[in-house]
């Protein structure tokens, strides 16, 4: 994870820290924007979640690669792919343990284990990186700074799911027995919402943008065996922030994560991982159910 | 039925006497010093996984960040072994620092429970693992770093597994007894009233929050032990000790073994280390062995295999009971 090649000094480089910042906040945005939308419907924390993202990587690494598909392509069939696993996982799983958070948990992180293993065990240990698609290679310069058309795409496609998914959970009908099942599943039951079936479909749209998200970060992170737990904790680490369930949540709360990680990675390469721990500490005193959370029930 | 009880109870006694028995003579009976280490491992991840259980068992808790607070103790006795200090002050700082960490770890993760707490232990631990791995100046990153020497307490050098093995099983009982004094004491009792009515506890005058404040400490007090005794024993610490599965395998090990007992934590290291072993030695995919293993007792077995057999056992004994009768 070296997002910074050559650093020219001065005020180029804290705008191109900025905007590898804002580049990675928006594939944590994919990655936790998911893993939110499940946790506040199930109130399972998918512990899978930083593995179906290093899934959608290789799937889509594999299909770029070994089957020359193009770039898109390759990333549409990852995100299927990882969404029809999550899928299995959910309905053959999941569902039988339903009432028990505990079990459920301890179940997707029994299978965070078997999926980074089979990950090592089909792609090997080295690192796979990907070049980007070759009609977003290159930049722009601007102003004296030079965009990366790539890392600038990576943002737009974030805001773009954003906007997506805000219309999809506030302006159709799907949304809205999502967010009564979010509110009170067991009214929701009673009005005739099949809440188990949503259950399923989100499960299966949060897995698809985790993978989706993995195989958009593979040009900038590259996918090696251990993705998953680093990927993880930052996904918990954008919802603790931002609190469960709030779209808007993870969206600030994975733009200050890339910045925290990314400004750390280069003033404080040693200590990077450790001071995502300070923004951590300060919600937590001062506002445990994150900064968009409502309190809990 | 009271005569039926007593023998039970004697049967019980003489199959714990056995196991006493066998388990302080290890070092006489068990084939090659490998697996004289093999057992200290076990008895090292035993005294772990009661850490754990503690909290899972006691407090209903359960942390996927321990792996953080054991990988601490292990790499201060290391760092400030290669410092040149002495074993009893590393031994001393360590438990330090580790207790030091386990209360920034509790003051976080007990701003909420069930699964917000299994959420920001599994953060905190991996920030842990994040800082073994990254803070190369201090912990030597990838290559970890070597433990020079093992201590000799009283003139006995610890060198000789056989040895280091006594060493381990003394420091086990009195964590056991620790232990045993801790979960049946009356603070024990206010620690399961805060597990199953936190609200009624409070209502009653107990400060949940310190109840659960302490258990954490002494938790991670077993966990700095165990930490402590895992860099002597492999005389080696490198960031997988912190990563997310080693915080994970003394949960496995309460669960299997049946979380909330006292023997259970025990028999379920015991368990999972002999699969480990096993497995190890045919094939190299341990990590996904343990995610099967998890996946199926949390299915299958929920309640742990010591509470699940005597479940087994105690309705097979209500059949015999009841057969002659019908």
């Amino acid at each position: 994870m070296a997002p910074l090649r050559a650093i020219t000094p001065g005020v180029s480089m804290w705008t191109i820290l900025a905007i590898n910042s804002v580049t990675f906040g928006g594939l944590l945005f994919l990655l936790s924007a998911g893993f939110s939308l499940i946790f506040g419907l199930m109130r399972v924390p998918n512990l899978t979640h930083g593995s179906m993202f290093m899934l959608g990587g290789y799937i889509g690494s594999t299909a770029i690669v070994t089957w020359h598909l193009p770039f898109w392509l390759a990333a549409a069939l990852a995100a299927a792919a990882v969404a029809v696993f999550g899928g299995v996982v959910e309905r053959l799983l999941l569902r039988r343990l339903a009432g028990s958070v505990l079990a459920q948990v301890l179940v997707t992180l029994g299978i965070a284990f078997m999926v980074s293993d089979f990950c090592l065990m089909v792609w090997g240990g080295d690192p796979i990186s990907i070049d980007t698609p070759s009609a977003l290679s290159g930049g722009t310069r601007t102003l004296g700074v030079y965009f990366p058309t790539y890392r600038i795409a990576i943002i737009l496609i974030a805001v773009v799911i954003a906007a997506l998914l805000w219309a999809l959970l506030e302006r159709t009908r799907l949304g809205a027995m999502i967010r009564a099942g979010v509110d009170d599943p067991e009214m929701a039951r009673v009005v005739g919402i099949r809440v188990s079936r949503l259950f399923t479909v989100v499960f299966c749209l949060g897995a698809a943008l985790a993978g989706f998200g993995g195989i958009m970060g593979a040009p900038i992170l590259s996918v090696y065996p251990g993705l998953d737990f680093a990927m993880l904790p930052l996904a918990l680490v954008v919802v603790i922030l931002g609190g469960t369930g709030s779209l808007i949540g993870s969206l600030v709360g994975s733009i200050v994560i890339g910045f925290i990680y990314n400004f750390g990675l280069v003033l404080l390469p040693q200590l990077a991982y450790f001071i995502l721990f300070l923004p951590m500490v300060v919600v937590l005193v001062l506002r445990p159910q994150g900064l968009f959370g409502r309190a809990a029930p | 039925m009271n005569a039926r009880q007593g023998a039970f109870q004697g049967a019980f006694r003489g199959t714990f006497a056995v196991a006493l028995l066998l388990v302080a003579s290890v070092p006489l009976w068990v084939p090659g010093s490998y697996y004289i280490s093999v057992a200290s491992e076990v008895l090292i991840y035993a005294i772990f996984t009661l850490s754990v259980d503690l909290l899972i068992g006691y407090a209903g808790l359960v942390s996927l960040g321990h792996g953080g607070l054991f990988s601490l103790a292990a790499y201060t006795v290391a760092v400030c072994l290669g410092a040149g200090f002495g074993h009893f002050s590393a031994i001393l700082l360590a438990i330090a620092i580790t207790l030091a960490g386990t209360a920034v770890f509790a003051a976080l993760s007990l701003r909420t429970t069930g699964v917000g707490f299994i959420m920001i232990t599994l953060a905190l631990g991996q920030i842990m693992w994040g800082l073994a791995y990254r803070w190369v100046g201090l912990t030597g990153g990838d290559n970890g770093i070597s433990v020079a020497s093992r201590p000799a307490p009283f003139g006995v050098t610890l060198a000789t597994p056989a040895h280091f093995y006594d060493a381990t099983l003394i420091v086990f009982a009195l964590c056991l007894f620790a232990y045993w004094m801790f979960v049946n004491s009356a603070f024990g009792a206010s620690l399961k009233g805060t597990r199953d009515q936190p609200r009624r506890m409070s209502a009653l005058g107990y400060d949940v929050w310190l109840i659960r404040f302490c258990a954490f400490m002494f938790s991670g007090f077993l966990a700095a032990v165990a930490g402590i005794l895992f860099a002597y024993r492999a005389e080696f610490i490198s960031p997988p000790t912190a990563a997310l599965t080693a915080s994970a395998e003394p949960v496995l090990m309460a669960i299997s073994g049946g979380s909330g007992t006292i023997l259970g934590p025990v028999v379920g290291a015991l368990l999972v280390e002999i699969v480990k072993n096993v497995a190890s030695a045919y094939i190299s995919r341990w990590n996904m062995m343990l995610g099967a293993i998890f996946v199926l007792i949390v299915m299958f077995m929920p309640e742990g295999l010591v509470p699940g057999t005597a479940r087994l056992v105690r309705r097979l004994r209500a059949r015999r009971s009841k057969a002659p009768a019908t």
